[in-house]
């Protein structure tokens, strides 16, 4: 958990930083960066990706803890949404004339 | 044809290619030609060693700048520079490559760097070109890269942009002050323009017929235009804004198209961008030696922040 050595230097584990836009915001992706330890993380991601006042919160996340889907598996994984149009509200006829 | 062709898959290679003509954006762990990777490790890990090392002219002026403000505007460029060293490193290493072997290939003089920060900065009016001239064309680069279909290269492009706008800003600012100050002000605003002139119309590399990766490049959509278009488009823009400084443009031969709408320059002297670029420019040796000092002498608090996370580890662990 301490990062990694080489070369006889360190070079600190990778987080993925999200960071709050603004108040009532959703979090977004903004990057990656190297620190020793999440507090550093957190001083390094809002030097790194917040020095004009672009967030209003940070979360840092160790990379190894993300958990994500695969392009290969893209097809498949995101199938069971593609032959359900009854999920919208187009699908279903109503009368014209007022407001719904 | 690229030099991969026989290796890669060539079903991949013709999905991937029609992935590109219809503009889609190719992110990290979709398949890729090993030649696309490692163009891009080259030229984003280029781009990364440039942000770092091109901290090293400016900083040189911190300390004498003229005024506080003067003095808040550089340290926040040149921390914008450091910010923007670590976006890219950053961006590079989701193709597989560690930042630590990229740092390693700097200090040890194997990586490239942008030429231009092989030049020295000899006086304040020094500071105003790199703004102005250095920067702008820095925008003019990576205005088109934030468009490159490899996303992560593509975000970091967009907030750097963002951010560069203030540094020419800073710079034309400097400019047009000394330029409009006394005859002695106007003539050192002149003399950085005389020096800085040509170097950066380098900054867009050989002429498109001397340029060995820009054909791949172009055809994978990580460059949109080719180093001769931007050149010219750099060169349209700025001389507009040296007139309007009454500054002049050190190049004789430069004179307006009415047909084409470009301002056609003289030719640059190749010989001198060749030597640079192989390292004999005037301060590359100070550079490199700048920058493995300043990694040495920082080895101390990287050591630190391992052993007080180690230290600590149990209670600040991710359950």
């Amino acid at each position: 958990m301490t990062g990694n050595r080489k070369g006889g230097d360190t070079a600190h584990q990778l987080w993925e930083v999200f960071t709050q836009p603004g108040d009532g915001k959703p979090f977004e992706h903004a990057g990656s960066l190297h620190a020793a330890d999440g507090e550093l993380a957190l001083q390094n991601a809002r030097d790194v990706y917040a020095r004009r006042s672009e967030a209003v919160a940070i979360w840092v996340v160790p990379s190894k803890a993300i958990v994500s889907s695969t392009p290969e598996d893209v097809g498949p994984f995101f199938d069971p949404a593609n032959d359900k149009p009854y999920r919208h509200p187009q699908f279903y006829r109503v009368p014209q004339g007022f407001r719904m | 044809m690229p030099q991969n062709a026989t290796t890669d898959d060539p079903r991949r290679l013709a999905e991937f290619e029609a992935r590109i003509a219809r503009c889609k954006t190719i992110e990290p762990k979709d398949w890729m030609p090993e030649r696309y990777r490692k163009q891009l490790i080259r030229m984003m890990s280029q781009h990364a060693h440039s942000e770092v090392v091109g901290m090293l002219p400016e900083g040189n002026w911190i300390t004498r700048a003229p005024s506080l403000r003067r003095k808040m505007g550089l340290l926040a460029k040149v921390q914008d520079e450091a910010g923007h060293g670590l976006y890219i490193y950053c961006s590079t290493e989701t193709l597989g490559v560690d930042r630590n072997d990229l740092i390693q290939q700097l200090l040890a003089g194997t990586a490239k760097y942008s030429s231009i920060f092989n030049y020295p900065t000899l006086t304040w009016a020094d500071i105003g070109a790199i703004g102005w001239l250095v920067d702008g064309a820095a925008i003019v680069n990576q205005t088109m890269l934030a468009k490159a279909s490899y996303g992560p290269y593509a975000r970091a492009m967009v907030r750097i942009c963002k951010e560069e706008n203030f540094h020419k800003r800073q710079g034309f600012e400097i400019m047009t002050t000394l330029a409009g100050g006394t005859r002695e002000q106007h003539a050192m605003a002149q003399d950085a323009l005389d020096r800085w002139w040509w170097p950066s119309l380098m900054m867009f590399g050989p002429r498109d017929k001397d340029s060995p990766n820009s054909d791949d490049l172009l055809r994978w959509k990580v460059k949109q235009k080719t180093n001769d278009e931007l050149r010219q488009r750099f060169v349209n823009i700025t001389v507009a804004q040296a007139m309007a400084i009454d500054l002049t443009i050190p190049d004789p031969a430069l004179k307006y198209n009415e047909r084409t709408k470009d301002w056609e320059y003289g030719e640059i002297d190749w010989e001198e961008f060749w030597r640079v670029v192989r390292g004999n420019g005037p301060c590359n040796r100070e550079r490199l030696a700048a920058r493995r000092r300043a990694h040495d002498d920082g080895a101390w608090v990287r050591a630190a922040a391992e052993a007080y996370a180690a230290k600590h580890e149990p209670a600040a662990s991710v359950a």
